[in-house]
């Protein structure tokens, strides 16, 4: 490779050959290029007026929005409780489905290689694929807007990561200990319970967690488009230019996101 | 009590592991399968218990033929075969107990052992193996918490609390250090002793075979090279199942070892 010789006889070695690194600054030659050439375009179809007034606005709102409106914390109960358990069904929901799909998936124990594991595959994708406000927005059109709306949007949504995360722990699995449940005698699911579950339990709580703590986050924004939980609020006081609400309710899913976190370290650290 | 016929096991791959093996185990016998890395001990010892599945030739175990049994009826005869691993491949994140227990899965239906509300009968026995392998302590630890030779002793327990009339022993002692090594295969043939066990131990270390065995059985490429008394070991039999090497010190360390190894199964004892 870059092991030439010099002129005395002694070798001379070099990270990279000529030609390689000729390559390398063509390449980033390139980049900047392409980079610059964005730069103008955008810029040329900027209205700067509006940019250049950006700090005046933002300040502009948050006076108006400063201090938060107190008082209407009275109403936001109802729907953060609304959101809380919007996340925590449409989580345990999710985690019921992707079991199996992830067990349908996992390559050492789906039953079929070749006709189930890419349906339970195309699951995983097709869930994972599509955000959770676009599963709102259809399962609103099907079952009209309403908490059931929002958690059927996150359980759905959540089924794809789960399973995905799941199936990969359980191909990741410890083969000699399964052998040896198998070697006793043990049944097709006795051999699952005694050899495989206790091996993806760590990751399956630590999973079930993470997926929790996201969907909180998600949960907060899908009463946008009404399906239910503190989202509703935010909607309706933006439209209404109420910016004390606003900032109130930001406040309060702040809180809810810090606290899930707070509660999902606590957990994973619990068990792993 | 074991008999394998003609038996054959060529991988996808197209490595032929086993070449027509033909062995015949009485009752009661503890046979040591010694032989090079890749010369087949271990698919030797899954394709009895079908963990691999054999390409041809028959095994019986009593009366019973199983390489043309069905799922269930494969279950009720693994029952019947105990199994001890290289890396003990116990269950890790479980208790030792539910280790244990584990080997009794053949006998209790899913939901009872789902809930681990196993029979009473079970639950004492045991009790009295972790007692003979002096670990009755332990019982609520976890796997993972056991050190090697403790961990070895609970695939021991686990091994013959399914009340096995074979044993098949993988390279019990491969990751132990040598004391430990030598309880294990000590407390392994005296449970077989006491028992009437038969079985079968993969192990590497022609010395500790020597020590402990009624038979061995030497394996090179799939093929049975030896099958005889420890005594009738001699350099050349090792060089035609290893290839050669000065045999001279593996042979003779066995005589030193012995008044050594007795001093300490007192201090064991």
């Amino acid at each position: 490779m870059p092991v030439s010789e010099g002129n005395s006889g002694e070798k001379i070695w070099r990270r990279r050959t000529t030609g390689e690194a000729m390559v390398r600054w063509l390449a980033w030659l390139a980049g900047v290029a392409v980079f610059v050439w964005c730069w103008n375009r955008i810029s040329a179809t900027t209205t700067w007026f509006f940019v250049w007034d950006a700090p005046r606005i933002a300040g502009d709102i948050f006076d108006r929005a400063t201090p938060p409106r107190w008082s209407y914390i009275e109403k936001l109960w109802v729907p953060i409780w609304d959101t809380l358990n919007i996340a925590t069904l449409g989580t345990i929901l999710a985690l019921l489905m992707a079991v199996p799909v992830a067990f349908l998936a996992a390559r050492n124990t789906t039953p079929s290689t070749r006709f189930i594991r890419p349906a339970a595959l195309l699951v995983i994708v097709s869930t994972r694929s599509i955000n959770s406000l676009i599963w709102a927005l259809l399962l609103i059109a099907i079952i009209g807007p309403g908490i059931l709306a929002g958690i059927l949007a996150i359980a759905i949504r959540s089924i794809g990561f789960c399973a995905k995360l799941l199936y990969e722990a359980i191909e990741e699995i410890d083969r000699k200990q399964v052998e040896a449940v198998t070697a006793t005698g043990a049944s097709r699911w006795q051999v699952m319970a005694f050899g495989i579950v206790p091996q993806i339990m760590p990751a399956f709580a630590g999973i079930s967690v993470f997926r929790w703590d996201i969907n909180i986050r998600e949960s907060t924004v899908l009463g946008l488009v009404g399906a239910g939980g503190i989202g509703l609020q935010l909607s309706g006081s933006l439209n209404t230019l109420a910016w004390p609400q606003v900032s109130l309710i930001l406040l309060v899913i702040l809180f809810a996101v810090v606290l899930s976190e707070w509660i999902s370290a606590k957990v994973r650290s619990a068990i792993i | 009590m074991l008999r394998l016929e003609k038996l054959v096991k060529t991988y996808r791959t197209g490595d032929q592991a086993l070449k027509s093996v033909d062995l015949n185990v009485p009752k009661g016998q503890v046979v040591a399968l010694i032989g090079p890395s890749g010369a087949g001990k271990s698919t030797l010892i899954r394709c009895i218990n079908r963990l691999v599945e054999p390409t041809s030739g028959k095994v019986w175990l009593g009366d019973t033929e199983l390489t043309h049994l069905g799922a269930g009826a494969l279950r009720r005869e693994r029952r019947r075969m105990g199994m001890i691993f290289q890396e003990y491949a116990l269950v890790e994140r479980l208790t030792v107990m539910e280790n244990v227990l584990s080997g009794r899965l053949g006998y209790v239906g899913f939901w009872r052992s789902f809930a681990r509300r196993f029979p009473q009968s079970d639950v004492d026995e045991a009790f009295r193996l972790l007692d003979r392998v002096g670990l009755l302590g332990m019982a609520d630890k976890r796997a993972d918490e056991l050190s090697g030779g403790q961990r070895q002793r609970v695939g021991i327990c686990r091994a013959l609390i399914q009340n096995p009339a074979l044993l098949l022993v993988d390279e019990p002692t491969a990751s132990l250090d040598p004391k430990t090594s030598r309880q294990i295969m000590r407390l392994i043939c005296e449970l077989c002793a006491e028992r009437g066990l038969a079985a079968i131990i993969n192990i590497h270390d022609v010395a500790l075979a020597q020590m402990f065995v009624a038979r061995v059985i030497g394996l090179r490429f799939g093929a049975i090279e030896f099958d005889g008394a420890p005594e009738a070991l001699t350099p050349d039999v090792l060089t035609r199942i290893y290839g050669e090497e000065d045999w001279q010190a593996t042979i003779r360390k066995v005589d030193e070892d012995e008044a050594e190894a007795s001093a300490t199964a007192e201090a064991v004892a």
